[in-house]
C-alpha cells in the first residue's frame, strides 16, 4: 500500500533580494526591506514529502536514516548558516523562498533514490510558506 | 464537496522488529527503535472525511458520530497501550508510523456511513508524519 511520509528540518540563513537586471529604484520598489544591501536572515522550516509502497519487511516507505542522512549532507550542510547570495546556486537566481524551494526539490530529485519525491514545502516565517512539486499539483 | 478534519491524540509504546531477519539486521535497519523493551510517543491523529453538506443539518458528518467511531475503533485500542503486544494488527505487522496510518484507515473506513474517509494523517513527532489516502 502506498503512503506519504513527511519530515521537517530547520536551518538558518541570510539573503538579500536583489535583481541586477532592475534599476536601484525598481529593486527598492519590488523587494522593499528585503533589498537592504547588508542582507537579513530567517529560520527556515523545510518539509520534505516522499511516497512509495510500504515495504512489508520493514513497514517503511523508506528508512528515515537514509532521508535524514541525505538532507543533512546535501541540503542542510549547503544552506545552514550561510549567506544564500554567496552560493553558486544563487549566482543567477534571486534567493527568494520560491527559488530556494525549487533548488531544494531539484537536489532531492537528482540524488535521493530511496523513495519517490512528492513535494518540498518551505516556511520562511510563520506567516508565509511555499510548495513545489516539480510542476505536478501537490497532494493535499 | 467539503473536507472536515478531526484531530485526536494518543500515547503508546512500540518497537520495530522483524522476526524473519537476524538480530544484527534488525539492529542495522531499525537502530534505536529495535529495543525490545519498547519506547513511546505522543501521537497526533488527523482524520479527514469528505462529502456533500446535508441541506437539513448543514453537516458533512455528525461530529458526535465521528468522535464515537474514533474512540471505539482507535483510541480505546491504542491509547496507553503497547502496540506490538496489545493491538491485534501489530502482532504480525511492524507498528511503524506508516502501518499505524494504514491500520487506522482500515479500522475507520468500514464504520463511516455518512461521509467518505479521505485521509488519515499520523504524527509520530511534530517533525515526522505519514499520510494514507487508502491507495493500494
Amino acid at each position: 500500500m502506498k503512503a506519504h511520509l513527511t519530515r521537517r528540518y530547520r536551518f538558518s540563513a541570510s539573503h538579500r533580494l536583489h535583481c541586477d537586471a532592475m534599476s536601484a529604484a525598481e529593486n527598492a520598489r519590488v523587494y522593499g526591506k528585503c533589498n537592504n544591501p547588508h542582507g537579513h536572515g530567517h529560520n527556515y522550516m523545510l518539509e520534505v514529502t516522499v511516497s512509495g509502497s510500504v515495504d512489508e519487511s520493514t513497514g517503511m516507505v523508506c528508512n528515515l536514516a537514509d532521508l535524514d542522512g541525505f538532507v543533512e549532507r546535501e541540503i542542510l550542510e549547503r544552506f545552514d548558516h550561510q549567506n544564500l547570495n554567496c552560493l553558486p546556486e544563487f549566482q543567477s537566481a534571486v534567493p527568494t523562498t520560491e527559488n530556494l524551494c525549487i533548488e531544494t526539490y531539484r537536489i532531492l530529485e537528482r540524488g535521493f533514490r530511496h523513495a519517490h519525491l512528492e513535494k518540498v514545502r518551505f516556511e520562511e516565517t510563520m506567516m508565509n510558506s511555499f510548495e513545489y512539486a516539480g510542476g505536478a499539483e501537490p497532494h493535499h | 464537496m467539503v473536507y472536515l478534519t478531526r484531530r485526536a491524540e494518543f500515547s503508546a509504546a512500540h518497537y520495530y522488529h522483524n522476526p524473519e531477519l537476524s538480530a544484527e539486521e534488525n539492529r542495522r535497519i531499525f537502530g534505536k527503535c529495535n529495543n525490545p523493551n519498547g519506547h513511546g510517543h505522543n501521537y497526533t491523529l488527523e482524520v479527514t472525511v469528505r462529502g456533500g453538506v446535508d441541506p437539513r443539518s448543514g453537516f458533512v458528518v455528525d461530529l458526535k458520530e465521528l468522535k464515537g467511531v474514533l474512540h471505539r475503533e482507535v483510541l480505546d485500542a491504542m491509547d496507553h497501550h503497547f502496540l506490538n503486544k496489545e493491538v491485534p494488527e501489530f502482532l504480525t505487522r511492524i507498528p511503524t508510523t506508516e502501518n499505524i496510518a494504514i491500520t487506522i484507515w482500515q479500522r475507520l473506513a468500514p464504520k463511516l456511513k455518512q461521509a467518505q474517509l479521505h485521509r488519515v494523517r499520523v504524527y509520530e513527532t511534530a517533525d515526522l508524519f505519514v499520510d494514507f489516502y487508502g491507495e493500494p
